[in-house]
């Protein structure tokens, strides 16, 4: 009954629209992949399949980013930090998968650790093999990091840039732990060669297929979620911590409640993203660490329209179909490119494409109604700090 | 007065920041439903008696009591400000990109926890809280709209509203008429004379013509302590005033 209030309170009709349309995607991409014939006009061939399915995996991310700073204005640059993590969790579940199909065909131990002369599983190796084990980490770990972490840093009161410094320096920290051979991941190689998932070969086309669906209905799920909580009370305080954190202390919330609480959703859906990402592309380093793919990830949200939930996702697809197309036709220039497009969209469209296409329907409304669109005050939205009273 | 009758007690409190004494010894007392103005030069240690009581500062000695028995020296802003210390900022302070109506509903006296708001739907109770409070700082009209659209002096009523919003038993008001017109101030002195009614309230002000207005017992700070205390007329006669506030 609540939860049906609160969804009502939080999805408007594009919302709701995009929701049905991920819905569709999921049902219709795997028919046109596996029941129509090659030779047709409709058939979707694998790699685009995969593509796609990447895309939704950063779109996930790219709204749990938005989640954090766009709603509750807290700038994280280490975002990838919490997708890697849950990619991890899932890798090792699909190491564990190998089985004695490996190179060196230990039923038990992973290629990696046969190499380095290991004769025992570590461990937090131990229950990767069940998938249940595996999905629990996948939220709980990439959650509880999130949670410690918050916790000490918004209970402290670090807040604007110097937050952001210490979420980038988390995820560097990461990377170099990650990089190391005795961590016990793999090392700079990370996870690779899986073979099956629940049971069904990874590279198999239903398969592929399966993994598009599910991950086209997490992004559906994560939406509605997100829209329920931005549309709740407590996403409204939010919003009021992003911008008045002092107000809303002094009325008698905790801030440091409301950002923990945003930012632990924000790391799980993260995680998760991460963990649909991995057996799509194959492989999880721990070059996903890298503090370039976080910075990467805040461009997306920037580009689509922050404080906003469709905004993310489209800033993420349309960055990196743009970025597909690029690294084909002239790699060298791509990164230049994203740096003047986020250049661009921070001087001239400050909310994003999806604000430019807003403004644009009101203007050509009000020139219909023939009413002039007022020119209020346009308010202020911190970039996550929070100008001193 | 006896700690027991009074909203607000402090006595010998001290703060100093690196070196500068910005509160020396100060001792003040506030009994229930009065309304008292505080008034001294800049620097004279207000704002900062003001995050003393809101637990924004802590004081390095001297005892701070709310309502004879809440210490307050041991307690943060969330805490303090829902035991019922509400406090308006100098510069008008509201949540901008959300409605006039927003504002007050964030505001209300409520469960505080992280759950509670995400499963929150307005009842019908709350929503004529709302109407109440709105109806009282004269911004019924303009409950759908950003705060951001507001005039300075509505801003400064509205977050007079977010504090009655959280049933206080005592305001801080900080600089309530700077800025606004004379038909503003007129109103605003009206607003918190009615607010008194049922609440304490301390309002810092430099503008004598509205603490004339008030017509309540005047508290003057200089360099972090008591100066002088009584009615306006015999405060602004004392000599000691009128030396710190025209300089020697």
């Amino acid at each position: 009954m609540i939860a049906a209030r609160l969804l009502k309170n939080g999805i408007d009709r594009r919302i709701a629209a995009t929701i049905a349309l991920l819905v569709g995607a999921a049902v219709l991409v795997p028919v046109l992949h596996l029941a129509v014939p090659e030779s047709s006009p409709f058939h979707i061939p694998a790699h685009a399949v995969v593509l796609f399915g990447k895309y939704l995996c950063y779109a996930l991310l790219a709204l749990a980013l938005d989640l954090v700073w766009g709603y509750c204005g807290i700038l994280s640059l280490g975002h990838g930090a919490f997708f890697a993590l849950g990619g991890y969790a899932m890798g090792m579940y699909l190491m564990r998968q190998i089985g004695d199909r490996g190179v060196y065909a230990n039923p038990v131990l992973p290629d990696f650790m046969v190499f380095l002369n290991w004769k025992e599983l570590p461990w937090f190796w131990h229950g990767f093999d069940q998938f249940w084990f595996a999905a629990a980490a996948i939220v709980l770990v990439p959650g509880a990091l999130a949670f410690g972490f918050g916790w000490l840093a918004f209970r402290s009161r670090v807040t604007g840039v110097y937050l952001s410094i210490i979420t980038q320096a988390l995820t560097y920290a990461l990377l170099l732990a990650f990089f190391r051979n005795d961590m016990g991941f793999g090392g700079n190689n990370g996870l690779t060669d899986f073979k099956d998932i629940l049971g069904f070969p990874v590279q198999a086309p239903a398969t592929r297929a399966a993994l598009f669906a599910a991950t086209a209905l997490a992004l559906a799920a994560f939406i509605a979620v997100t829209a329920m909580v931005v549309g709740s009370k407590l996403g409204k305080l939010m919003v009021a911590v992003r911008d008045a954190e002092s107000r809303t202390r002094f009325v008698g919330w905790r801030p440091e409640h409301i950002k923990l609480f945003a930012f632990t959703l924000s790391a799980v859906m993260a995680g998760i993203a991460g963990a649909l990402y991995v057996p799509q592309v194959g492989i999880i380093n721990p070059s996903e660490f890298a503090p370039a793919n976080s910075i990467e990830v805040v461009i997306w949200v920037a580009i689509g329209g922050r404080g906003t939930i469709l905004g993310p996702i489209l800033g993420a697809m349309l960055v990196n179909w743009t970025k597909s197309w690029f690294t084909a036709a002239l790699p060298d220039f791509w990164l230049f490119a994203l740096g003047a497009l986020f250049v661009a969209v921070t001087l001239f469209l400050p909310k994003g494409v999806i604000g430019m296409w807003d403004q644009w329907r009101a203007a050509r409304r009000s020139r219909v109604d023939g009413v002039v669109p007022a020119i209020g005050t346009q308010p202020r939205q911190s970039l996550g700090t929070e100008a001193a009273e | 007065m006896t700690k027991q009758h009074t909203i607000l007690y402090l006595d010998g409190v001290s703060v100093a920041f690196d070196g500068f004494k910005a509160i020396s010894n100060l001792s003040l007392t506030l009994g229930r439903n009065e309304m008292r103005a505080i008034i001294g030069p800049n620097g004279a240690g207000k704002t900062t008696m003001m995050d003393i009581i809101t637990g924004k500062t802590r004081p390095d000695i001297g005892d701070v009591y709310f309502d004879g028995v809440h210490d307050l020296t041991r307690l943060d802003e969330a805490d303090i400000a829902n035991l019922g210390v509400g406090r308006k900022f100098q510069k008008p302070t509201v949540f901008e990109m959300h409605t006039v109506e927003d504002n007050i509903a964030l505001s209300l006296k409520s469960p505080r926890g992280v759950f509670a708001a995400l499963f929150d739907l307005r009842s019908a109770e709350a929503q004529g809280r709302i109407d109440d409070i709105l109806e009282m700082v004269r911004l019924s009209a303009r409950r759908g709209e950003k705060a951001a659209n507001l005039s300075h002096g509505q801003k400064q009523w509205l977050e007079i509203g977010m504090l009655l919003a959280q049933d206080p038993k005592l305001l801080l008001v900080d600089e309530p008429v700077a800025g606004m017109t004379d038909a503003e101030t007129e109103e605003t002195g009206r607003l918190l004379k009615k607010i008194a009614q049922t609440h304490s309230v301390i309002v810092v002000e430099h503008d004598m013509h509205f603490v004339r207005e008030l017509d309540v017992k005047v508290t003057c700070l200089h360099e972090g302590s008591v100066l002088s205390e009584g009615s306006l007329d015999f405060v602004s006669s004392d000599e000691r005033v009128i030396e710190v506030y025209l300089g020697r």
